[in-house]
């Protein structure tokens, strides 16, 4: 984890897009050490717990972080820590990947797509949502690929369905050798048991509450089974967001398996 | 009097603390030492370390509630051997002063985990986490009877080195918490640390189950500080009427600032520990050291020491 930073950052532009605000905060110290997969943890009126949200892209050189979230124009100051968590993993060597996102999860693979087409990579895009309103990337995606893929639950927009529906497809026709993936566990299980099936590496983003988002409260673990083979609860803030998607025990998340050792 | 000058120094029984500002059980570790240095707070109070690994409850594990947290880990820890090996001496390297929760599921456990712990480089005590909603599902409530408090506190004074003092941890449902206090002062506890989390639950609007896997969890934040403070002040009352004998009592519940310390220095903790204040701002125990000597400063008190117990005084 890169070293992170609490600070008051000023909102020096909000921005709508789609349902979401596109918040962009001063942040000079905590921006150069932002990795794609890294979150902030802002605190809003609770006295005790505060919201974690993924960075959408960071501006090293104009010393801001860019967040995607929900509710209204926002403005002032933000109390806000960042960064936090364990990013993507990023190769110099170019890689095919996918990139799956649901509704505001996506922005976070948009700074990913960005950094992997600089080294050379191929991208596609496969980006689900309930309705076309909660999409979010769409755009930004197609400036990086033609290979965007739209999915949603109405059929508002793209093809009708869940978003890893399509992703078997959509792997095989850009021959994906990664996916990167980033949604609630009921998108990312599936996500990874496909990626599981056609033999290529996922890194799944775990959205979850995470109340403390530093790694103190040990409130958001999920079973993950380590490099030696045993199952240990992982904190989704410090271990994670960002898991190898084959290594958490996605059906016995919310349970405490028999086989788990303490930590 | 300037804040610069205010003496923040707290005499905890034989520890000579820096300052009264430490971690509560659980709330510190690799995670803070990246926002605070350790050695900076009056010392440090490991998560609770039990004799064998523990994985904890399932998720959920923590719901917000108005002003405070509800939580239920179940007191997921490596176990001792896995603490004595790699926690405590990271803990040690930083200058930290260790005060190590320790809890077992029988008074033998707490015994041998204390025997155990003696000696060990930068443990400073022990706090008995005797008791709390934790304990009450696994079928474990020393706390809420003094007798077994009593044997308990007995068996671990006995088994842990005698330079090294033992703190009891009271819970606050019990019956008369001054009983169960003088019953672990009498059996020899250094200290006590009030209070443990106040047992709660919450439901979920959605599913109308309780919000937490484990059902009942233990509430703390802004919400408990008057019920933490009641204790204290409870408790040292009984101590200046001789109901018991005087030990320095570590108070902690709800402190986000300055003046939530004071306030419990003046109830009669002769330090305050910070929990849930942690989780919203791993910076907070610097900003409320300097907001003490400034409170301290603006009421023309010297010494941290000079606001212990204040709320008793009659003039």
């Amino acid at each position: 984890m890169a070293h992170p930073v609490r600070c008051r950052a000023e909102v020096v532009g909000c921005a709508a897009e789609g349902a979401y605000q596109r918040l962009v905060l001063r942040a000079p110290e905590a921006a150069p050490r932002v990795r794609p997969g890294h979150f902030a943890s802002l605190a809003g009126e609770h006295p005790v717990v505060r919201d974690a949200v993924p960075i959408a892209r960071a501006d090293a050189a104009a010393g801001t972080l860019e967040l995607v979230v929900a509710g209204g124009p926002r403005t002032g100051t933000v109390d806000l820590i960042a960064p936090l968590g364990t990013p993507f993993p990023l190769t110099d060597e170019p890689v095919r990947a996918l990139l799956v996102g649901h509704g505001a999860h996506s922005a976070p693979l948009l700074a990913l797509g960005e950094q992997l087409k600089a080294r050379g990579g191929q991208l596609g895009f496969l980006l689900g949502a309930p309705t076309a309103a909660a999409l979010h990337g769409v755009e930004r995606a197609g400036a990086l690929t033609q290979d965007v893929l739209v999915v949603t639950e109405d059929g508002s927009a793209g093809l009708t369905g869940l978003v890893f529906e399509p992703l078997a497809q959509a792997a095989r026709a850009i021959d994906a050798s990664v996916v990167f993936a980033a949604g609630p566990p009921d998108v990312l299980a599936p996500t990874a048991a496909v990626a599981a099936d056609l033999g290529i590496r996922c890194w799944a983003l775990l959205a979850t509450d995470l109340p403390c988002g530093t790694g103190l409260c040990a409130a958001c673990v999920v079973p993950v089974i380590g490099a030696d083979g045993v199952s240990r609860f992982a904190r989704a803030c410090t271990e994670g967001p960002v898991f190898d998607g084959t290594r958490v025990r996605w059906a016995d998340i919310g349970t405490v398996p028999a086989d788990l050792e303490g930590v | 009097m300037e804040p610069q000058d205010v003496d923040l120094r707290a005499p905890f029984g034989p520890l000579a603390l820096p300052n009264p500002l430490l971690t509560a059980a659980g709330c510190a570790g690799r995670e803070l030492a990246k926002f605070v240095p350790l050695d900076a707070l009056g010392a440090v109070t490991t998560r609770t370390v039990m004799p064998r690994p523990r994985a904890g409850h399932p998720t959920p594990r923590a719901a917000a509630t108005p002003a405070g947290l509800l939580t239920a880990l179940g007191l997921p820890g490596p176990g001792i051997e896995a603490f004595a090996e790699r926690e405590l001496p990271w803990l040690a390297e930083r200058g930290a002063r260790v005060v190590v929760s320790i809890a077992g599921e029988r008074i033998e456990e707490f015994a041998a985990l204390a025997g155990r712990l003696g000696g060990l480089p930068g443990v400073v005590g022990l706090e008995l986490n005797i008791g709390g909603p934790s304990h009450a599902d696994l079928g474990l409530v020393f706390a809420a009877n003094p007798a077994i408090s009593y044997d308990l506190v007995r068996a671990v004074r006995r088994a842990a080195p005698a330079e090294l003092p033992v703190y009891a941890k009271l819970a606050p449902d019990v019956l008369s918490i001054t009983d169960i206090a003088a019953a672990c002062v009498r059996a020899g506890a250094d200290g006590l640390s009030m209070i443990n989390t106040v047992p709660g639950l919450e439901i979920d609007p959605d599913t109308l189950r309780p919000a937490l896997a484990a059902g009942p969890g233990g509430l703390s934040g802004p919400a408990v500080r008057p019920v933490a403070l009641r204790c204290v002040h409870l408790v040292h009352s009984a101590m200046l009427a001789g109901r018991l004998p005087t030990v320095p009592i570590l108070g902690m519940g709800g402190i986000t600032g300055g003046l939530d310390a004071l306030a419990f220095a003046a109830a009669g903790a002769s330090a305050v520990a910070i929990g849930s204040a942690l989780l919203h701002d791993p910076t907070a125990p610097l900003r409320i050291l300097d907001e003490l000597r400034t409170a301290l400063a603006a009421r023309g008190l010297a010494a941290f020491t000079d606001a212990v117990g204040l709320a008793h005084r009659r003039d």
